[in-house]
């Protein structure tokens, strides 16, 4: 197995990811204001992968849409690895097109240089071999969200952000996804951010876990997995875990 | 690869060829009974119909006319469908240009046909560009409308995908824009032809000397109903015609995602 600590250094020198957001407020229609984010700065570094939780509502996706360049109404900035550096996102929800199929939303998102890309390997990692010309409509979530992947990891990209990717899944199918994610970003380490609730799934994916305080967010600590992710079994996660909860009490 | 329908979709179709022809036919027997009852030059039996039908085929007079407004029909149907669409998507987008604009559609929807036909002659004289023209214009607030409504129900998640990904402008109309309009764009088509060949026959009667609706008024003049049956029912064949073999089949291909069983 490939050792996840060490990144392929990639073509290009690829700088850290660089977020921080002063304050986003958001406005609603009738004119009240409400502060989704107060004080929230970190780094990635190259090839790293970043776990965030933080509770429902304290603005984890609106600072994954603000890294994408989808929210552009706040004070801070944001610095991406390099200037034209290629972003990927696997969302809330698949956000497939219900009318491509399968294949043709992966290879609908490729960068003009890896159009006509082998596929092949990321369908087979992902067990997407056999659903290629499937529609969306007709595939499980589970199958659904492999497909979000499968796209997101196809454009090779320089900055990867995943929003809760395996929520509302079975522990079973959302365990072998995590494996899945885990393999397919092995083979091709990324800078990562994954937004989620499950302090398991972080403490089994991350090289460091951020976490943000209730609405409107700031930082409200972190943590350093050093571990390489081969050296990980039951029993260290379960040590982490009892450390972490007694660091962060109310997450578990 | 065969188009596999739902269930229920095929059973509807299924039952309903056979019910339809039989409710027809009783229609053409309530016709002919009345015809014999009456027994008048005003109501004349289907056979009458069928007679002038045959005899104007035979002497190349209906098929030219029906060609006249069919073609009528055709060129209003594209200007009206293209302009129509791409005004109702830059109003469904964009909110200022909709509020600006939205009092001259409620204008435009409530003049009537007859009056847009007989401007369109007065100020561009009787000629074929002002009756197509005349034609389109009666159907574009019709398109704008349906599609501003497609367009402001445009998923904006998708969009956002699109975005990110960094879709370009005609992948993002190809792949993600179109797809989602295509139910307003049949709707609209639907509608459309419908509305489309009853004005025609309107402009033509008043200013065109070709076409059914220039044929009904020459038999309207004869008082030979036979004559008027005869084009109409030709001309409605016809579009039944056209929504069997391409309305239906292009809108199948178009929804073929969503129809096959998962
Ligand atoms: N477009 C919007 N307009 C107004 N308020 C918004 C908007 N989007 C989000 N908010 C508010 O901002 C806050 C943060 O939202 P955000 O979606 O970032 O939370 P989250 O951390 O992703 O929550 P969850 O874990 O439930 O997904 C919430 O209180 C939400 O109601
Ligand atoms: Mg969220």
């Amino acid at each position: 197995m490939s050792n996840p600590s060490k990144p392929v250094p990639r073509a290009g020198a690829s700088g850290p990811l660089d977020v921080r957001i002063d304050s986003k407020v958001y406005r609603a229609a009738d004119g009240t204001r409400l502060t989704a984010i107060d004080a929230l700065a970190f780094t990635a570094a190259a090839g790293s992968f970043t776990a965030l939780i933080g509770p429902s509502g304290s603005g984890k996706t609106t600072t994954l849409r603000i890294i994408l360049g989808l929210d552009a109404d706040y004070a801070g900035h944001v610095v991406l690895p390099r200037p034209d550096a290629r972003v990927a996102a696997v969302f809330q929800e698949p956000r497939l097109l219900p009318w491509r199929s399968v294949e043709e939303n992966v290879r609908l998102a490729l960068p003009p240089d890896r159009i006509g890309a082998e596929l092949g390997p990321l369908f087979d990692t992902l067990g997407l071999a056999d659903h290629r010309t499937r529609y969306p409509g007709e595939l499980s979530l589970g199958l659904a969200r492999r497909a979000a992947l499968a796209r997101a990891f196809a454009v090779e990209p320089d900055v990867l952000l995943l929003d809760e990717p395996f929520v509302s899944l079975d522990e079973m199918t959302a365990g072998r996804l995590r494996v899945l994610l885990a393999e397919v970003w092995a083979a091709r380490p990324t800078t990562a951010l994954m937004v989620t609730h499950n302090l398991r799934e972080a403490v089994e994916l991350a090289d460091r876990i951020l976490f943000l305080t209730e609405r409107p967010a700031r930082l409200r600590g972190s943590v350093e997995l050093a571990t390489p992710r081969s050296g990980r079994d039951a029993a260290w996660r379960e040590a982490r875990l009892r450390e972490i909860d007694a660091a962060f009490p109310g997450i578990l | 690869m065969p188009l596999v329908m739902p269930r229920s979709r095929q059973q509807r179709h299924g039952s309903s060829a056979p019910l339809t022809l039989l409710s027809l036919a009783a229609l053409v027997l309530v016709w002919w009974a009345a015809a014999a009852i009456a027994h008048s030059r005003v109501l004349p039996p289907p056979s009458a119909v069928l007679e002038v039908a045959l005899a104007d085929l035979r002497s190349g007079e209906l098929p030219f006319h029906l060609a006249m407004t069919l073609m009528r029909v055709g060129l209003a149907f594209a200007v009206a469908m293209t302009v129509g669409s791409a005004a109702g998507i830059a109003l469904g987008l964009n909110r200022t240009a909709d509020r600006i604009f939205d009092p001259w559609l409620i204008l435009f929807l409530n003049v009537p046909a007859l009056v847009i036909v007989v401007l369109a002659y007065i100020w561009f004289g009787l000629n074929e560009a002002a009756a197509i023209g005349a034609i389109a214009v009666n159907k574009i607030p019709n398109v704008i409308v349906t599609l501003r409504e497609g367009a402001r129900a445009l998923d904006p998640a998708l969009s956002e995908m699109a975005r990110v990904y960094r879709f370009g402008r005609m992948k993002m109309l190809r792949h993600v824009v179109l797809p989602q309009l295509q139910p307003y764009v049949a709707a609209a088509s639907r509608s459309g032809l419908a509305l489309l060949w009853k004005i025609a026959l309107v402009v033509e009667l008043l200013g065109r000397s070709n076409g059914v609706g220039f044929q009904i008024n020459l038999y309207f003049q004869l008082f030979d109903v036979a004559g008027i049956l005869a084009y109409t029912l030709a001309f409605v064949g016809i579009m039944l015609l056209i929504e069997f073999l391409l309305v239906q089949p292009l809108e199948a291909r178009a929804t073929r995602w969503r129809l096959r069983p998962a």
